[in-house]
């Protein structure tokens, strides 16, 4: 389903240059869920940037479904891949309601029906009809995050990257997210690509996981692996550790 | 809604239609606005100003082109001209009454021009960045380099005197300023999640603006165009003043300070009438825009 190949990452230009990914390879397969995890700034979010497109200087081979990505990316793209974002006070715009952002999220995907695909969205996400036509500061951190969800379903894509959905919710409402999550890949056989600092929740939530450090990819295990403690790389190690520990 | 009042309706937290959302954020916004007593104080002079010059045929006491040379320069409170007369012996509250037309004509068209081209350029130049923002933005500075008087007298006397050049002159210097607000703001928001959440659903650069950037920045924009409205009725005045604005017998309160000029010693009203009326204009719009400031805001109303 995705492919990386050789993938570099650099912010600036010249003495500036600052390289978040280097030389990093995986691939997910078709309806597995992937974990990408590593402290702050080992740029695991930057990966799924550069997948996107929003950071504009790359170099390597980034594969979608068989399709070499270039320097723009085609509506195709944008049909198949989504993301959900860490901060859902951020990632929506504060003037718009929940109807509006996703009626012209379908209308840009050019899908009809939209009042029909609307109301379906929201029940997907586990919202009413009740939080249809709200702003973003009537809503909770987890309604926010819920809608950003249904933002990203809207154009109906296989691949969705998560950048650590939960990590800006209350425990108890990351809960609710992870299993909404993990019910909406089984219902629409989805693929994710899941980044976050969380050891326990890339446990629950995937299959396979990477671990990052200063931009590089140390280790790609399995979960099983994981939870029998098998790491092998030193950081990896000292990682497992920390989580247990905490 | 049976069983629930207007106020109820507007104010719930689950709208059940478009329209009804629109109108409940629209009358939070003016609960807000009420609570605050010298907007609503500036808001209040604005209808009253709107209103008179709507009817000003009715409430003016005389025309305000009616001469009458043998009652020239009469005080306040002479019989039949509250405010007193002019040079000429026109009646001065006529002549504000349907000064006040003129008013809102400048304040209308400068704030159809000025916002909207510097929202067209900061916005643009913002958003797209590259050599886009560094042509538009040092064709701002070269505007904003010219003092705005001289620029604006340079223009009135190069296409002729009169009220329309003195708005387009206005307009041509009042630009520069909403181009850098516009600008700032764009930045700021062009690397926000929302707008990269709507580049992922494949929006193009047209739709992010004028969809996701315009409603962000038509908000800090308002309410610069109110603070700034006094400046630019001073400005219109002060055009009408050296000549170069509406001419006479036009009762532009601006051109009618500058009729009144030549008496101000002994005939003080003549020059002051005008002159209060221009200061009233201008407080209320200073008023009014720092009210809009709190509502308008979206860094406060989000919390």
């Amino acid at each position: 389903m995705l492919d990386i190949t050789d993938l570099n990452v650099w912010f600036g230009q010249g003495r500036d240059r600052v390289d978040a990914v280097k030389a990093a390879s995986l691939a997910v397969e078709q309806g597995e869920s992937f974990g990408l995890v590593g402290e702050s700034g080992s740029g695991k979010s930057t990966i799924l940037r550069a997948i996107t497109g929003l950071a504009p200087d790359w170099s390597g081979r980034i594969t979608v479904d068989g399709t070499d990505l270039g320097r723009r990316r085609d509506r195709a793209f944008y049909k198949s891949v989504q993301m959900v974002f860490q901060d859902p006070y951020a990632s929506l715009h504060p003037r718009h309601s929940v109807d509006q952002v996703l009626s012209e999220t379908l209308h840009l995907h050019g899908l009809g029906e939209i009042d029909r695909r609307v109301a379906k969205l929201l029940d997907d996400v586990g919202l009413g009809p009740r939080f249809r036509f709200r702003y973003p500061h009537q809503l909770s951190g987890g309604q926010r995050q819920r809608v950003a969800i249904a933002r990203a379903l809207a154009g109906e894509p296989r691949l969705l990257l998560l950048d650590e959905p939960t990590s800006a919710l209350d425990v108890s409402v990351q809960a609710e997210i992870l299993n909404l999550l993990t019910d909406l890949r089984a219902e629409r056989g989805l693929t994710y690509l899941m980044v976050s600092h969380d050891l326990p929740v890339v446990g629950h939530m995937c299959e396979r996981l990477a671990v990052m450090k200063d931009g590089e990819i140390v280790e790609v295990m399995e979960v099983a692996a994981l939870r029998r403690m098998e790491a092998r790389h030193p950081y990896a190690q000292s990682l497992l550790q920390a989580s247990v520990a905490g | 809604m049976s069983g629930m009042t207007l106020r109820q309706w507007l104010l719930t937290d689950t709208p059940t239609s478009r329209r009804h959302a629109k109108m409940a954020s629209f009358y939070k916004g003016w609960l807000t606005l009420r609570g605050n007593t010298m907007a609503m104080f500036g808001l209040g002079i604005l209808v009253a100003l709107g209103l008179i010059a709507l009817f000003a045929p009715l409430l003016a006491p005389y025309d305000w082109t009616t001469q009458n040379l043998g009652n020239r320069l009469q005080p306040l409170g002479t019989e039949g001209h509250l405010l007193g007369t002019d040079s000429l012996g026109r009646d001065i509250l006529s002549r504000l009454i349907y000064g006040s037309r003129i008013t809102l004509y400048i304040v209308a068209l400068v704030a159809l021009i000025a916002p909207v081209a510097g929202l067209l350029v900061g916005t643009v130049a913002g958003y797209v960045g590259g050599w886009v923002d560094l042509v538009l933005m040092r064709i701002t500075d070269i505007f904003l380099a010219f003092p705005r008087l001289v620029l604006a007298l340079a223009f009135v006397a190069a296409l002729g005197a009169g009220i329309e050049n003195a708005v387009l002159a206005i307009s041509l210097t009042a630009w520069p300023p909403y181009a850098r607000i516009a600008r700032a703001e764009t930045l700021t928001i062009r690397s926000s999640d929302y707008i990269s959440a709507i580049r992922l659903q494949g929006a193009g650069p047209i739709r992010i603006i004028t969809k996701h950037i315009w409603p962000l920045c038509i908000s800090s924009l308002i309410v610069r165009v109110t603070l700034d409205m006094a400046g630019i009725i001073l400005a219109a005045a002060g055009l009408g003043f050296l000549g170069l604005g509406a001419q006479p017998p036009s009762p532009e309160w601006g051109a009618m300070i500058s009729e009144g000029r030549r008496f101000i010693l002994d005939y003080w009203w003549v020059a002051t009438m005008p002159g209060l009326a221009i200061f009233t204009v201008s407080l209320a719009f200073n008023l009014l825009g720092d009210g809009l400031r709190d509502v308008l805001d979206p860094k406060d109303s989000e919390t």
